[in-house]
């Protein structure tokens, strides 16, 4: 299981949080048709790092951005979610 | 190709099991194929044997990274049925199901096939509402179904606990008989044996890792064992489907995720069928060797380790052993994870891919070993002729952008939700 430094809580186990989903397919109201479409369906899905949305879900509830490897399970960095992030 | 037989069997058995011999080749990779697949496991194994059994080509080759049959086709709970809610899926399936009736006869090989029934237990009105509306659509399209009684479950499994305070009350169930098990290993063995003995190449230790391209069109794969030209390729990685894609400068609807299993110490024969349930995710089964094999959820976050969390584990056991008492007096002997292709809509991705000469088989989530002879069958059908097998038609690539996806499980097309 992995260990999860929350920046408000501190280090948490990871069965306090919910991945959501990668950073890059967040979809906003005023995008174009094909841009949400491929935000929502199209993945890098990389064997590496890639930058991802979880949530703290049984904790503080922030969204939190996780560098995570997908195959290591290193975690780089983690940070607070920047709402105008888009 | 020397056919197994129980007279072989008994021959070699009075001569000291000399003379068997090797149940395919180690060939060297040509220059060139008509066609390529890309991964040695069952569906990409059986893709191949139908494109010789079927399609009558032989320049053909496997290629395999690892060993073959050592992913996902090695790690599942062996579980095979075809009744699912959605019609194009339990058409897919159930078309599945027909083939492995026939398969170890088809392939000379013993898969071990056993239909032994796949039980959902319904633990609620709710449930048992669920569980009859799917089995009517089930026989509405001439699959078998069985609704049935809390009597008839117990009669069926009677180490379930039946209390009326049972931590999950049993209400009933939905069956299909003609469902059950598989030996996974010789799924892949098999059509391993039977296409190298019609002519197909199945290279293992050869990783692919980039396409060639010609005018905008795949001409071929740069592999761990130097280049090699092919006519068509078919991407049949599932687990991996990501990173191969990538190759050619796409990305696909599919994020990777682990998904584990485990095995008890063996017993005497204590479940003699398939248990699942409409609200639980927790599978129980009795290998030939008697262990009791359990499966449950992904870890529902992307993940290529191959090793999965404990928590995981604990609530699969949590399910089983409120389910099946009995089953708390048994250890755990081993546990393992696969790398799933969980799709966002839950069904898989059988069809071309936009750039020419490419296909994709993939996205089976956690549902692939099943439909491992129709996902062959199928992908052979579109690598040999170009046009897409009527029973892959819904499963198309551009089904995301198009709106008409198929939500295996009916809860929105998003990976996060399934």
């Amino acid at each position: 299981m992995l260990q999860i430094g929350c920046p408000f809580c501190g280090a948490r186990a990871q069965s306090e949080f919910s991945y959501e989903r990668t950073l890059d397919s967040i979809v906003t109201l005023e995008m174009p048709a094909n841009e949400a479409v491929r935000r929502l369906y199209a993945r890098a899905n990389p064997r590496g790092f890639d930058e991802e949305l979880w949530r703290h879900a049984f904790g503080c509830r922030q969204w939190l951005v996780l560098h995570r490897h997908r195959q290591t399970h290193e975690i780089a960095s983690v940070a607070a979610f920047d709402p105008a992030h888009r | 190709m020397k056919r197994y037989s129980a007279l072989a069997l008994l021959k070699a058995g009075l001569t000291g099991q000399r003379g068997w011999e090797q149940a395919w080749r180690d060939p060297e990779p040509k220059k060139s194929y008509d066609i390529i697949i890309i991964g040695g496991g069952g569906h990409g194994l059986a893709t191949a044997y139908y494109l010789a059994k079927v399609h009558g080509l032989r320049n053909i080759a496997v290629l395999e990274k690892g060993w073959i049959g050592g992913g996902n086709t090695g790690r599942n709970t062996t579980i095979v049925r075809s009744n699912y809610r959605q019609k194009p899926l339990h058409d897919l399936f159930d078309f599945a199901l027909d083939l492995w009736e026939g398969m170890s006869d088809a392939l000379n090989f013993n898969v071990m096939f056993s239909p032994r029934g796949a039980l959902f237990l319904g633990h609620s009105d709710g449930d048992m509402t669920v569980l009859a509306q799917r089995g009517d659509a089930l026989r509405c399209d001439g699959i078998d179904a069985d609704l049935l009684t809390r009597a008839q479950v117990q009669k069926l499994v009677p180490l379930l606990d039946m209390a009326p305070d049972a931590r999950f009350p049993i209400h009933g169930g939905l069956i299909q008989r003609r469902g059950g098990t598989a030996r996974h290993d010789a799924v892949a063995w098999g059509y391993a044996r039977a296409a190298d003995a019609l002519g197909v190449d199945v290279i293992q230790k050869c990783e692919v890792t980039g396409f060639a391209m010609t005018g905008g069109r795949v001409s071929g794969v740069a592999t761990t064992r130097g280049p090699i030209a092919a006519g068509r390729v078919g991407i049949c990685v599932a687990g991996n489907s990501g990173p191969v894609a990538a190759f050619a400068g796409l990305q696909l609807p599919i994020e990777a995720q682990t998904l584990q299993a485990f095995v008890t110490e063996p017993v005497k024969p204590m479940i003699d069928t398939v248990i699942m349930s409409q609200s639980l995710h927790c599978y129980i089964s009795q290998s030939d060797k008697g262990g009791i094999v359990l499966g449950g959820d992904p870890d529902q976050f992307p993940s290529y380790a191959q090793r999965g969390l404990p928590p995981r584990i604990e609530k699969a056991a949590a399910e089983a052993i409120a389910l099946v008492p009995a089953l708390s007096r048994l250890r755990m002997v081993r546990c393992w994870a696969g790398t799933t292709d969980m799709s966002f809509d839950g069904s898989p991705i059988l069809s071309a891919l936009p750039v020419d000469g490419l296909y994709l088989n993939g996205g089976w989530c956690y549902g692939g070993f099943k439909a491992t002879p129709a996902s062959g069958w199928c992908y052979a059908h579109v690598l040999a002729t170009g046009d897409t097998h009527p029973l892959a038609a819904p499963f198309a690539f551009d089904r995301f952008a198009r709106g008409a996806t198929i939500d295996e499980a009916g809860v929105g097309v998003l990976p996060q939700l399934r």
